[in-house]
């Protein structure tokens, strides 16, 4: 169960310190160019930030106890599969839970 | 084609933000049917979702706090995950520097995965919108993401009680971010960003607090613009 005070003291902290994270840049540096060594990194956040967010939970998933599993390795890899393929986001998320769900239900 | 006026631009943004609502559905109505499985109230939850806008982070805090960590643990690990957000406020600044600070407040409000990446790509596929013209766009992606990220909360709470913990609920998560990972890579170099930050995610995996993820996510980016400087050169 989780207290009600520490939940209330984590949505105000996490609150505040996500719109200064959404502010710092935008709000601080305002019309003043940005060096392009920055933007040429900043060009590359979403492929490199969501990988690494998800590479862990793909091949150690916390619901299993951090043992691989083949199904959800199978819905990860047609995921990724058909997004790469089809270049659509609705596509792939559709064919990771089909596999998901399906392989799921025929081993169960 | 191009957009003119601040009215279809602003009604350009709600059509091309339409589509994420398939995103935001499966994660706003998760957040909501986990908290409240974990025993959150339906204001509290609500409220969750309302001042924080940030799925991932809200994952994370929720998973931290049922395992007992440390409040400030699981404030860090939360603003960790959230720390692409500086990275979407830096890349937003040349476009939308220029406004009013109070409505650039109200844009880092909005700052979202799906807000970002929409109107990124409009601005780069139309260099020659007005500054009013950005904005109305930026709110246009906004109004239909936003109140859709805290209704499906709801209907999340409200589903709470009846669904069972089945199989692969959890799951539903890393699936959807590896579907926006294929469509992503475009390049040579984005292929590189994204090879890098895995490998380097997984062996850095047993760092604690997520710390590895941030620096796989370092060493990836700073692989992308490597590739992508020396491609050009």
């Amino acid at each position: 169960m989780i207290d009600r005070t520490e939940l209330w003291i984590v949505i105000i902290a996490l609150g505040l310190g996500s719109f200064a994270l959404r502010f710092v840049f935008l709000g601080l540096v305002g019309d003043r160019p940005l060096p392009a060594w920055l933007l040429r990194h900043l060009r590359y956040t979403a492929v490199a930030v969501l990988p690494a967010l998800v590479a862990p939970l793909v091949i150690w998933p916390p619901a299993t106890g951090g043992e691989t599993d083949p199904v959800r390795l199978a819905a990860a890899a047609a995921a990724f599969a058909a997004g790469w393929w089809l270049k659509n986001v609705i596509a792939a998320m559709l064919a990771g839970a089909v596999v998901l769900v399906g392989l799921g239900y025929w081993l169960s | 084609m191009a957009v003119r006026g601040v009215k279809s631009s602003y009604w350009k943004g709600v059509r091309d933000g339409a589509p994420f609502l398939l995103v935001v559905l499966p994660f706003g109505m998760l957040f909501g049917v986990l908290a409240t499985e974990a025993g959150l109230p339906m204001f509290d939850t609500l409220a969750f979702s309302v001042v924080v806008v940030a799925g991932a982070a809200q994952f994370t805090a929720m998973q931290l706090m049922q395992d007992n960590a440390p409040t400030v643990i699981v404030i860090i690990s939360a603003l960790a995950v959230n720390l692409r957000m500086a990275m979407y406020s830096a890349a937003m600044t040349p476009h939308l520097g220029e406004l009013p600070v109070w409505k650039r407040a109200v844009a880092a409000y909005l700052l979202l995965d799906q807000t970002y990446a929409s109107s990124a790509i409009q601005y780069e596929r139309e260099p020659d919108m007005t500054l009013s013209e950005r904005f109305a766009y930026f709110l246009g992606v906004a109004s239909i993401i936003c109140p859709g990220w805290y209704g499906f909360t709801l209907v999340g709470v409200m589903m709470g009680a009846a669904v069972p913990p089945e199989y692969g609920l959890d799951f539903a998560l890393p699936i959807a971010f590896l579907a926006m990972i294929g469509p992503a890579l475009r390049t040579g170099a984005h292929v590189a960003a994204a090879l890098v930050a895995v490998t380097a995610a997984l062996l850095l995996s047993v760092v604690p607090y997520n710390l590895g993820m941030l620096v796989a996510a370092l060493l990836g980016m700073m692989a992308g613009a490597e590739v992508e400087r020396r491609t050009q050169a």
